[in-house]
C-alpha cells in the first residue's frame, strides 16, 4: 500500500491536530501555561540539551502553537515551522539565523511598507544591509548579488499593488548565488500559491491576515522547506558550526532537513523572545480550518469588485492580476490559477483628494491598516502604511499618492459593489 | 530500491518489526547525537546494544559496550550505523558475516554508501540511508510534532501519553512524500545543482 495524499482542505482541518491524549478533547486545547513540569532531573536535562522531544517553557514552544506550526508546514509543503508573535517577528528571527553584521540581503522593492521600514532602518542598526531589486526585472536581482549576499526576499503577491512575482525565475537566481530564497506568502496563503513548489527555501507569513482570517489575532510563522544545504560552505555558521550554548551541537548535522526551523526556535525565539500567545494560536488555527472556503469567496468577490471598478467612469486604473487585461495576468494564471488574491489597488481620475473622499464616504468598507479580514477594508497607503517612504519609493512600491488599496472580504459582492458605487458618486 | 525518498510504510514496517538494534559508533558522551538517539530508542522499548571498541568494559545506560558485531553473540534485527559515509562499507561487510543475518541495516542522517547498500540488499537485508531512527519514530508517532515538525501523518484517534519504555503507535495515515516534499526533491537533486 502506498501512501495517500490527502487534499489541501483535509490538511487545513486535520494536519497537526489529534484528540488530546489526556482528556480526549477534539478541538485543539488552549495550553495557556508558561511552563511544563519535567518527569525528573534527567528529563529536564535532556530537554534543555535538545535531546528529547517535549515542552519546557512557552517562549520556546507550546502544544497549541505546535499544532499551528505543523498545520502551516503541511499546507506549505515544508518540513517544519515556527510560530511567532507577528509577521515582523518572523522576519527578524529568520534573518538573525542568516546574517552577521556586514552581511546583505537582496529584497524586492515591492513589499509591505512595514517590511521596507524594518529592512531599511531596524536592520541597519544590526549592521545588516539591504540591496533593493525590481521584482518585474529578474536581472536586477542577479546584478545585486555580492560576496556578502546571504538571502533573497520577495513577496509572492505584493502588498499593496497585488502584483504577482515570478518566484521560479528569482529562485533560479538564488540557487545560482548559493543563497536561500525567502518568500513572504501572506497575501496568497498556501491555498493560492505554494512558494516551496516553485523553489522557495523559507516561507514567512503574517498569520494575522488571511490565514487567521478574522482580524482578531496577531501572529507570524516561519516555514522551513528543508531544501537548503546550510553546511555546504561557511556562510551560515548558526546552522553549520557547533553551538556553545548547546554543548557543541551542530544544528544541521543533528536535525537534518528541519534544522532551520529548529535554529529559529532554539536560537531565535529563545533569545529574542517574540513568542506567540497560545490563545492567538488557537484563534488562528480555527481560522485556518475554513481557509479554502474563505479564499474562494475572497477571490470571487475581489474579481467582481475589480471588474466593477475597471468599468467605472471615475476610476483611472485598477491593478488586479485576476483581470485578463492586467500586466500580471499571465503570472497569475501560472502561479495562482485558483484566484489572484483579494488585495489590490486602484486609482481615481480626480487623484489624491478623490481617494480621500471615497474612503470617508464608504459605509461597509472599514478604513483601517490591515488586510485579509472577513470584512472588506480600505486604506490610502501613501498617507498610512507607506507614509514613511519618500515619493519615488512610494511609486516604486506600488503606493503612489493617488492609489487606494482594498482588501475584499467575504460579504455578498453585490453589497460591496453598491457601497463603492454610492461612495464614488457621493 | 529508491534511497532518495522512502515511502512511510517502508520505514513504519521496519520500526514496527525490529526489536533489537545494535548501534555501531554509539557514544557515551551525553551531548553526541548517537547518545541521545540510543537513549530515545531504549526508552521507546527497543533492545539496544552499543558497539564501540574504544569503550569495552564500560556500559551505556546500563547496556555493556561490545567491541564488534560478531561479539554480540545473539541474533539482532537491525544495525544502526552512526559513522560517516567513508566508514560504512567495512561495517556492512562485517554484518554480512553474521548468522543469522540482520534484517535491516540503517545508516544515520548524513551517511550514505550506495555500493554498501547494494551489497546488503543483494543478501536480502532492508537498507535505510541518511535518516535518523529517532526522528523517524518521532515523526511517524507524531511525538516530534512538539517541535513544530511536519509529521506528514494524520490521525483522528486519541493520542497515547508517551511514558518511559512505551512503544507509540506508528500506524497513522501518511500524507505521503514524493510530489509534495520539496526536501526530498532537494536531497535527490543535491548533486545535480552543485
Amino acid at each position: 500500500m502506498t501512501d495517500r495524499h490527502p487534499g489541501f482542505s483535509t490538511l487545513a482541518v486535520h494536519a497537526g491536530a489529534q484528540p488530546d491524549p489526556t482528556t480526549g478533547a477534539r478541538a485543539t486545547p488552549i495550553y495557556q501555561t508558561t511552563s511544563f513540569v519535567f518527569n525528573d532531573a534527567d528529563h529536564a536535562a535532556s530537554l534543555f540539551g535538545l535531546q528529547a522531544f517535549g515542552n519546557i517553557y512557552t517562549r520556546i514552544g507550546n502544544p497549541t502553537n505546535a499544532v499551528l506550526e505543523e498545520r502551516v508546514a503541511a499546507l506549505e509543503g515544508g518540513t517544519a515551522a515556527l510560530a511567532v508573535a507577528s509577521g515582523h517577528a518572523a522576519q527578524v528571527v529568520v534573518f538573525q539565523q542568516l546574517l552577521m553584521p556586514g552581511d546583505e540581503i537582496i529584497a524586492a522593492r515591492k513589499l509591505y511598507g512595514g517590511s521596507i521600514n524594518q529592512f531599511t532602518h531596524a536592520f541597519k542598526s544590526f549592521g545588516w544591509n539591504v540591496a533593493w531589486a525590481d521584482p518585474d526585472d529578474v536581472a536586477s536581482f542577479e546584478r545585486a548579488v555580492t560576496p556578502h549576499t546571504k538571502a533573497i526576499f520577495i513577496e509572492s503577491i505584493a502588498n499593496p499593488s497585488g502584483s504577482i512575482t515570478d518566484i521560479e525565475a528569482i529562485a533560479a537566481v538564488a540557487r545560482k548565488a548559493g543563497v536561500p530564497l525567502i518568500v513572504d506568502n501572506t497575501l496568497a496563503t498556501p491555498y493560492l500559491i505554494r512558494p516551496i513548489d516553485h523553489g522557495a527555501d523559507i516561507v514567512v507569513h503574517s498569520l494575522t491576515k488571511f490565514l487567521g482570517g478574522h482580524g482578531n489575532s496577531l501572529g507570524g510563522i516561519i516555514v522551513d522547506a528543508g531544501t537548503f544545504d546550510w553546511s555546504k560552505d561557511n556562510k551560515y555558521p548558526m546552522l553549520s558550526e557547533p553551538r556553545p550554548e548547546y554543548h557543541g551541537i551542530k544544528l544541521q548535522e543533528t536535525f537534518g532537513n528541519f534544522a532551520f526551523a529548529i535554529a529559529c526556535r532554539v536560537l531565535g525565539l529563545r533569545d529574542l523572545g517574540p513568542a506567540l500567545s497560545p490563545f492567538n494560536a488557537f484563534m488562528i488555527l480555527t481560522g485556518i480550518e475554513t481557509l479554502p472556503l474563505r479564499m474562494q469567496k475572497h477571490c470571487e468577490n475581489a474579481k467582481a469588485v475589480a471588474e466593477f471598478l475597471s468599468g467605472h467612469p471615475k476610476v483611472a486604473a485598477v491593478n488586479y492580476a485576476g483581470l485578463a487585461s492586467d500586466k500580471y495576468n499571465n503570472l497569475a494564471r501560472k502561479y495562482a490559477p485558483k484566484g489572484a488574491g483579494a488585495v489590490f489597488t486602484f486609482s481615481l481620475k480626480d487623484g489624491y483628494d478623490a481617494g480621500v473622499n471615497l474612503v470617508s464616504n464608504l459605509k461597509l468598507f472599514s478604513h483601517l491598516a490591515n488586510v485579509g479580514d472577513t470584512r472588506s477594508l480600505v486604506i490610502h497607503p501613501a498617507s498610512t502604511t507607506h507614509s514613511q517612504l519618500d515619493d519615488a519609493a512610494k511609486v516604486k512600491s506600488g503606493a503612489a499618492p493617488d492609489v487606494v488599496r482594498l482588501s475584499i472580504g467575504i460579504e455578498d459582492k453585490e453589497d460591496l459593489i453598491a457601497d463603492l458605487e454610492q461612495a464614488l458618486t457621493a | 530500491m529508491n534511497h532518495d525518498a522512502y515511502d512511510d510504510n517502508y520505514i513504519r514496517g521496519i520500526l514496527n518489526n525490529v526489536k533489537s538494534i545494535a548501534m555501531v559508533g554509539a557514544s557515551p558522551v551525553n551531548v553526541r547525537p548517537s547518545y541521545f538517539a540510543f537513549k530515545y530508542l531504549a526508552q521507546r522499548g527497543y533492545d539496544m546494544i552499543p558497539i564501540n571498541p574504544g569503550h569495552v568494559g564500560k556500559s551505556l545506560l546500563g547496556k555493556p559496550f561490545v567491541a564488534q558485531l560478531s561479539d554480540i553473540g545473539r541474533p539482532i534485527d537491525m544495525i544502526d550505523i552512526f559513522r560517516n559515509s567513508s566508514h560504512i562499507m567495512p561495517v556492512v561487510e562485517e554484518a554480512l558475516k553474521l548468522s543469522p543475518l540482520p534484517k535491516v541495516i540503517w545508516m544515520q542522517l548524513g551517511a550514505r554508501d550506495d555500493a554498501a547498500a547494494e551489497k546488503a540488499e543483494a543478501a536480502g537485508i532492508k537498507v535505510v540511508m541518511n535518516r535518523c531512527p529517532k526522528i523517524e519514530y518521532g515523526r511517524l508517532s507524531s511525538e516530534i510534532s512538539w517541535m513544530g515538525v511536519n509529521s506528514r501523518t494524520l490521525s483522528s484517534k486519541r493520542a497515547p501519553i508517551p511514558t518511559q519504555g512505551m512503544r507509540l503507535s506508528l500506524n497513522r495515515t501518511s500524507v505521503g512524500g514524493g510530489e509534495t516534499a520539496a526536501s526530498d526533491r532537494a536531497a535527490k537533486n543535491k548533486n545535480e545543482l552543485t
